[in-house]
């Protein structure tokens, strides 16, 4: 691997070529990171705007799991299309490794950021052998001759699990469960720092499922990989990471340390939330969990407390001041909770 | 007598290498007013067994069976025409995508009406009272409005709610719901799987209730049977099946969800191994020899589907083997 990456002068140190580096370090920083799109409008006509990221500060320190959690719509998408550099935030930005994202260039981006997508049916080209879908990286940023991007190739094939005939494959001919291993070996052929994992294994059956897991969780010991990991599966995020933070409507609501989060949430969206997962415990029945409508328009946001029409505590005061994302004391998280 | 009964149920479909079994020789009833999962992972044959159900079979399907019998009717023996006569009638259908399944172009009434007028069952007036009565059961606020509205002006849960108003309309004896919650939020899906629920011991409306999820299912279930490589491998009472899974794929399908408070967080996971079989051309055996993890020589021939306890069936040669010692690589009894 090193004939290659000895080619690749990229600056700082990398955790790839030590794993046991700096940490501690923080690998991706989100500081108040924002993204407004505006709906309809026209020549004369002023369109609404819509924040479907607002105001969003994170720290994910190195070799660690942010898990990303909350509904469709809530903003958890666009956020991870920013830190790929596939959509420029309104205001904010994003460090990577302490480097500003803005005004980065996309290449040198992609040697640190990679993701993994949810639907491994559409994101590799059904055209495209294999090992044409697992270089395409290194031939984007012209590494290696043939002969050693083949050797890299085999290389990833072998760790994540995919046997050597593979290379010469059509995604059409693997499962799906193969389909991901094979777009996780295109995600980390690059030995990016920061692996973004929009939904991982939603579309694949359990049992394949506990497979990917695995291997993610393999490969993140194996090269000190720092993953933002988004899901609505919450016994997979429990599993998984190591701090978590919870989106509603653009904002982040509650973050902090996995076991407090899912032990003692403070917000009551978080704990919505966590009581509408339903574990496989029969005669428990399905929880009634009081939220009542779905989510409010996120382009007519309510005042307040974007919460507050579907929260059971709701008081006066969340309808007329919005609550800030505060460390509570005592302990290591954030929330964002007037009565927390 | 059951509602439902099907014995030794087939569906084969051609296909550019020979013949696909979807569903083979599957024996299964469902009782009045009850809740019966059938549980699988896709391809297992769980959704080929619903459309069989509903006579909605692509029409190179071929359906075989020694018995499907639908409150003494023959399924197998009537008419295209008869089973029109029975859908949206007798037995409704509610579908995973909302989205595809209602007509974009008709209106919420429009389309919550046809059935009921379809099958006679009273005037328009009639039809969009029991329409705006029903859509108030789901929990869809002004109702009457409602009906004016088109699918895209719903939001997802809401077009599921439509969708169940829609289903009850006749006041069927059997809906068929094919992995109703699975394309909507946590929180949604609460509310919408507690509604199901509600109604249908509200109604006495037996339901299939097909799906992945077993946390979906150890929370809805009177009956589950849980469905492989297009074969039933294991039926039982749903605490039964949590409490004693006797067949090693429903096993193993337990323990690789991570269960919160007992896998630790960051450990592996114990994961199946391999993939689902072919079903193309003839399946001989047990399908799940390849992945199993007692597989022998005899798991060359097809198992019998063994009957266990009251209720509780499995289709493996060591389904009647105590649990202990049919899990060697649980490490349980180490302290």
């Amino acid at each position: 691997m090193n004939a290659i990456l000895s080619a690749e002068a990229a600056p700082g140190p990398s955790p790839l070529r030590d794993p046991h580096a700096g940490s501690g370090e923080i690998a991706l920083e989100l500081c108040a990171l924002s993204k407004t799109f505006t709906l309809g409008g026209g020549f004369f006509r002023q369109g609404r705007t819509l924040h479907a990221v607002n105001d969003v500060s994170l720290r994910v320190p190195r070799g660690q799991v942010m898990g990303l959690v909350g509904e469709s719509g809530c903003g958890k998408s666009t956020l991870a299309k920013m830190l790929l550099g596939l959509t420029t935030p309104s205001d904010g930005d994003v460090l990577i490794d302490g480097r500003p994202l803005r005004g980065a260039d996309q290449k040198k981006l992609a040697r640190h950021v990679q993701p993994i997508f949810q639907d491994p049916y559409s994101s590799l080209n059904p055209r495209k052998r294999i090992e044409q879908i697992i270089a395409l990286p290194l031939a984007i940023h012209a590494m290696g001759n043939s002969g050693e991007r083949r050797r890299r190739v085999a290389e990833m094939l072998d760790l994540v699990g995919l046997p050597k005939r593979a290379a010469q494959q059509y995604p059409g001919q693997l499962s799906g469960g193969q389909r991901q291993r094979v777009a996780i070996a295109r995600a980390l052929i690059m030995r990016p720092d920061i692996v973004i994992c929009d939904e991982p294994t939603s579309a694949l059956d359990v049992s394949v499922q506990a497979q990917i897991l695995n291997l993610l969780l393999d490969l993140k010991r194996e090269f000190g990989l720092t993953y933002l990991f988004i899901s609505h599966d919450l016994a997979v995020v429990e599993h998984l990471v190591d701090r978590l933070a919870v989106m509603y409507l653009g904002r982040i609501v509650e973050e902090g340390p996995r076991a407090q989060i899912f032990g003692a949430p403070r917000h009551p969206y978080t704990q919505a939330l966590l009581a509408s997962a339903l574990t496989p415990e029969p005669g428990l029945g399905v929880p009634d969990i009081g939220l009542g409508d779905e989510m409010p328009d996120p382009a007519n946001p309510p005042t307040g407390c974007a919460f507050h029409p579907r929260c059971p505590m709701a008081v006066d005061r969340c309808r007329s001041s919005r609550p800030v994302l505060e460390g509570v004391r005592g302990d290591a998280g954030r929330v964002a909770c007037h009565l927390a | 007598m059951a509602l439902l009964e099907a014995r030794n149920l087939r569906v084969d479909l051609p296909v550019d290498a020979g013949t696909l079994h979807a569903v083979r020789g599957i024996d299964f009833h469902v009782e009045r007013g009850e809740m019966l999962c059938l549980v699988g992972e896709s391809g297992c044959g769980k959704s080929m067994t619903s459309l069989a159900l509903m006579g909605l079979l692509p029409r190179r399907a071929r359906l075989t069976a020694d018995c499907l019998d639908f409150d003494g009717i023959d399924l197998t023996a009537i008419s295209a025409r008869q089973r029109g006569g029975l859908r949206g009638l007798r037995m409704a259908m509610i579908f995973q995508e909302p989205m595809t399944a209602l007509n974009p172009s008709y209106t919420l009434g429009n389309q919550l009406c046809e059935a009921f007028l379809r099958h006679r069952l009273g005037s328009r007036q009639n039809a969009r009272e029991r329409a705006i009565h029903l859509l108030e059961r789901v929990g869809i606020s002004a109702a009457a409005e409602r009906l004016d509205q088109y699918p895209h002006q719903l939001s997802g849960g809401l077009r599921q709610r439509v969708m169940i108003a829609m289903a009850l309309m006749c006041k069927p004896d059997l809906i068929i719901a094919d992995e109703p919650t699975t394309a909507l939020d946590v929180t949604i899906q609460a509310q919408i799987l507690r509604l199901l629920r509600e109604l249908q011991q509200e109604s006495g409306t037996a339901v299939i209730f097909i799906t992945h999820d077993l946390g979906v299912v150890a929370r809805i279930a009177d009956r589950v049977a849980v469905m492989y490589a297009g074969e039933v491998i294991e039926a039982a009472v749903t605490p039964a099946l949590y409490a004693r899974p006797s067949h090693p794929y429903t096993r193993g399908l337990l323990s690789c969800i991570p269960a919160p408070g007992k896998t630790p967080p960051g450990s592996r996971l114990q994961a199946i191994p391999g993939v689902v079989p072919s079903l193309v051309g003839h399946v001989e055996g047990c399908a799940f020899r390849n992945r199993c993890p007692l597989a022998e020589a005899r798991c060359e021939t097809t198992p019998p589907f063994m009957a266990l306890n009251e209720g509780h069936r499995a289709r493996c040669h060591f389904a009647d083997r105590p649990m202990a010692s049919a899990t060697p690589s649980q490490p349980e009894t180490i302290s």
